[in-house]
């Protein structure tokens, strides 16, 4: 099957500079998505996951936040030297975005079918009666009875407008979606609705998604490939294979090691020792290395590289340039 | 949060970092140092300026005369130097401001914690009173003041404090409201915290900012109230030098005499400003220590 | 064989609403044994938040009891109330908004000793208050700064530091990692796991997630609108749940393993109120296994095995 590559970014460097220093959010990463294909982006709180998200959609907050290099082409156009003319028609159309907390991202003074019935009108040539027909439509899509069309957000349930901000998101049949944390904020049941929402949406469109989170289960349930960041680089990469069952990158088996699971239950868990480095003052050599157990003094000196273990697998570990390192997580089949 | 902490325990005590804040916001340091100067400029003038000679003797052969080295600022119908009695004037302006705003905070803090933090129907009682003050006009209120008390400075205090009440109240009764709701306060109560010691340990604190921000900013509005019910006739009465009444007095000289309102009105309209970029600077400082 | 601390008898808590009368906790009961972890499971709704403060008594209960050590708690007053909160103390969810931002760390843990007068001097407060530092894993350093300057993981120590410095015997920890990061949640539930079993304190442990508790506690109760539907053994209630909503929770957590294929039960409509409530499960609405029995109003807590507790009409 033909694939297309829809997003291509290339080298994306992000800092913000404050007061109290400049932030080093997003530190050289690359990432490609086909159609049709799904990506997890991974990481805990600062990794700098939604900072990607935003710079997909060039909406980094412009006095303190800082696009130092990269290029970011979706569907073959450079996202970061478009107009912000050209940059209004693909936003919300070719690339739509669901935000984390839905609380915010609604406006309380606007009916939910007003909402929806806006974001179509934005980007498609129809009369208010047909843009408000289709978000009647969309709605029942999302599991929302027409009748509260009609309905205030605050008069919705915390599930109810999770899932008009997926409507939103996906009125426009975009052929990129980022939801950033979507389901962060809601009850598990109903997490498990949404996510089932998100995944015969995109069964039906093609679309593809750059899914954020920080719970690798939802990974494992409904991404293709995954995206381990953190302090602002993709520290590993690859299918849902690689990176599960042939993992490579410390970070990636800590994060595996210190998530409570539900079919071994262990009295223990093994956390990550020491914290998340400071991002306005990164150190040299790895990032990780601090909190690494495989840690050599090399590793604190040597500025590290991305390493392709295969077609699909990349660590940026430099330990990998020994024959026979590994880390210890294996998974029997 | 990152990993190196920056270890600062004075400094980042609520307090030094408003400080700090502050002292950034350029208007605001200015607003500060022309305040202090206008203190510092009528405390001198108590204890400098005579009151009988220089402030309120007559010498109607100098009346009406320019401003000269000899008057910097010119004399009045009376003859009376205007430079020392705008001076001698400050502590008027200013007593009010702080008096009136302390009898306004402190009461209508009081009153809007006791309302937020008990609720029911003591907040219910507390909050109708504070409606039924709030439109009383303050020139009306004075007069009422004025005509049980008589006419003086302490009459004009009690006036513009008790018109500023109902705000207080109501900001002090918010900032409760939110506090109130918050996990400490429950935390303080499951350790055995009786309401008085939650109050004053935790939700007095914590709701100081908005009050003090409201009461920075009442200064200007309180030196306002007070110059024009001087103005008015109702406020300290003549001689007196206060500036609203220095105002009204050079109403029947202003196209001869411009020196006879012009400084007056400068010299109020100075305080005022300075007091309110000092206000606005509190406010901004304490702004994002609200969010956290 | 360790002894009953706490045994809760049909305890209720309602709520007084514009729309009616809401019944946020309706009718609990469970035993806890001493040094035991007793999890309490459920969605937003549940009740299990307003189940833990009115055992605390935070909250006054509408009815019921609450034994703490054979002794009925819901009647204490006054001073006998407040000398018996040393005995249960609680862990707030959110460590941002159950600190006081005005005080100092020391200040926020010595509280609770300055409250009840259990130091001698200054002296001894500040070597208490370092103590409990040492044994939630605070460094020193971080004593006379403020809360906003340190991050999550540390807030919530100091939250749990000033939960112990009163000795209690009992914790009520309410969501105490929900709102921390993956690999700082590991290190405070290492914690609680090392003080329970150095100081054989029990522990209610509230929480929404399952996999959590999994790890943490002897015994599940799981909750539904303001009831208890089912309560086991925590491998038990895993491996054989019985009641719907507990199938259907169980089915619906992610799990971070692609080797397994499950099927997943996707429960229809939302989660609704607990107001006004018609008498019938309050389950059926979104219930996959329904049968002619479920409209015959509430069903009550029976033994299905030892030690498995269910509410199901399916079972009775």
């Amino acid at each position: 099957m033909d694939e297309k590559l829809l997003l291509d970014l290339k080298d994306l460097v992000v800092h913000y500079v404050t007061d109290s220093g400049t932030v080093y959010a997003v530190n050289g990463i690359s990432l490609k998505l086909n159609q049709r294909h799904s990506v997890g982006l991974v990481g805990e709180t600062g990794a700098g996951k939604t900072t990607t998200a935003l710079a997909i959609l060039n909406l980094v907050p412009e006095p303190a936040g800082v696009i130092k290099n990269g290029t970011i082409h979706v569907d073959g156009n450079n996202v970061l030297t478009m107009s912000e003319g050209e940059l209004q028609k693909i936003r919300g159309k070719d690339v739509s975005m669901i935000f984390q907390d839905p609380m915010t991202a609604l406006n309380p003074v606007f009916t939910v079918g007003e909402q929806i019935a806006e974001s179509i009108r934005i980007h498609e040539k129809v009369s208010d009666k047909e843009a408000m027909r289709r978000a009647v439509e969309m709605l029942e899509i999302v599991g929302i009875s027409a009748s509260r069309a009609n309905d205030y957000p605050h008069q919705l349930s915390g599930g109810m407008k999770q899932r008009v901000v997926i409507a939103i998101a996906l009125a426009c049949h975009a052929k990129l979606l980022i939801a950033d944390e979507p389901t962060t904020a809601l009850d598990v049941t109903i997490q498990a609705q949404v996510l089932e929402l998100i995944r015969s949406y995109r069964e039906k469109y093609d679309t593809a998604m750059i899914l954020i989170t920080h719970d690798l289960g939802i990974v494992a349930e409904t991404c293709d490939e995954v995206a381990v960041m953190y302090a602002g680089n993709i520290v590993e990469y690859g299918t849902l294979e690689d990176v599960f069952n042939r993992t490579k990158h410390p970070y990636t088996e800590g994060l595996f090691n210190s998530l409570p699971n539900i079919i071994e239950r262990r009295s223990k868990l093994t956390p990550i020792p020491g914290m998340v480095p400071d991002p306005t003052s990164l150190p040299e050599g790895c990032i990780f290395a601090d909190r690494c157990s495989y840690a050599t003094d090399a590793c604190r000196r040597t500025a590290q590289e991305d390493k392709w273990l295969s077609d699909t697998h990349m660590v940026r570990c430099s330990r990998y340039q020994e024959p026979n390192f590994n880390v210890k997580r294996k998974i029997e089949r | 949060m990152a990993g190196k902490m920056k270890l600062k325990n004075k400094d980042s005590s609520f307090w030094g970092e408003v400080a700090k804040e502050f002292k950034k916001n350029k208007g605001a340091m200015i607003g500060l140092v022309v305040f202090s100067l206008v203190i510092i400029a009528a405390i001198l003038a108590l204890f400098v300026l005579d009151y009988k000679t220089q402030i309120t003797k007559l010498k109607l052969a100098e009346a009406l005369q320019p401003a000269s080295w000899k008057h910097l600022f010119g004399t009045d119908q009376f003859g009376r130097d205007i430079f020392y009695r705008i001076l001698y004037g400050a502590h008027y302006s200013l007593l009010i401001g702080v008096c009136a705003v302390t009898i306004s905070t402190v009461v209508g803090s009081v009153l809007g914690i006791l309302a937020g933090y008990l609720g029911g129907i003591i907040e219910n009682i507390i909050m109708r009173i504070m409606d039924i003050l709030s439109p009383i006009p303050t020139v009306l209120l004075a007069i009422t003041i004025a005509a049980a008390f008589g006419q003086s400075l302490t009459s004009l205090m009690i006036a513009v404090g008790v018109i500023s009440v109902p705000s207080f109240a109501r900001v002090a009764r918010a900032a409760v409201m939110t506090v109130r709701d918050q996990e400490y306060i429950e935390a303080a109560k499951s350790q055995g915290a009786s309401e008085l010691q939650i109050i004053v340990s935790h939700v007095i604190p914590n709701s100081l900012p908005p009050i003090m921000v409201q009461a920075t900013m009442r200064v200007a509005s309180a030196i306002i109230s007070a110059s024009a019910l001087s103005f008015l006739g109702l406020g300290v009465p003549a001689p007196n030098p206060e500036w609203g009444g220095m105002l009204s007095e050079g109403r029947n000289f202003i196209s001869t005499n411009t020196n006879m309102t012009f400084f007056p009105g400068i010299a109020i309209m100075i305080t005022v400003l300075s007091v309110n970029l000092i206000g606005d600077g509190v406010r901004d400082a304490m702004d994002p220590r609200l969010k956290r | 064989m360790s002894e009953t601390i706490l045994e809760v008898r049909n305890l209720s808590k309602f709520f007084s609403t514009k729309k009616g009368l809401l019944h946020a906790v309706d009718g609990v009961s469970f035993d806890l044994k001493a040094g035991k972890t007793l999890g309490v499971v459920g969605e937003s709704g549940c009740g299990k938040s307003t189940l833990g403060r009115t055992i605390i008594r935070l909250l006054e209960p509408t009815a019921g009891e609450v034994y703490f050590e054979g002794q009925d708690i819901t009647k204490l007053k006054g001073k006998t109330l407040i000398n018996f909160r040393k005995n249960i103390q609680m862990v707030f969810q959110d460590p941002f908004s159950s600190l006081d931002p005005r005080r100092t760390v020391a200040q926020i843990i010595a509280e609770p000793i300055h409250l009840h007068k259990l130091a001698k001097d200054k002296a001894d407060v500040e070597r208490q208050t370092l103590a409990l530092m040492d044994t939630v894993g605070l460094a020193h350093r971080w004593h006379n700064t403020y809360p906003h300057q340190l991050d999550g993981g540390r807030r919530q120590r100091i939250g749990i530091a000033r939960a112990l410095a009163l000795q209690p015997k009992m914790l009520i920890c309410d969501e105490p990692v929900s709102a921390l990061d993956v690999s700082i949640q590991a290190q405070i539930l290492n914690l609680l796991k090392e003080l329970q079993e150095e100081r054989n304190i029990s522990y209610i442990f509230i929480t929404h997630d399952l996999s959590v508790i999994y790890n943490f506690a002897d015994d599940i109760a799981v909750m539904y609108l303001g009831r208890m539907v089912e309560k086991a053994h925590a491998e038990e209630l895993f491996r054989n749940p019985v009641h719907p909503y507990t199938k259907a929770l169980l089915s619906a957590i992610p799990v971070p393993d692609i080797n397994r294929k499950r099927k997943r039960i996707i429960l229809e409509g939302e989660v609704v109120s607990p107001v006004n409530l018609p008498d019938e499960c309050r389950f059926k609405k979104r219930c996959n296994m329904k049968c002619d029995k479920c409209d015959n109003g509430e069903p009550t807590l029976k033994e299905v095995a030892p030690n498995h507790f269910v509410s199901c009409w399916l079972n009775d």
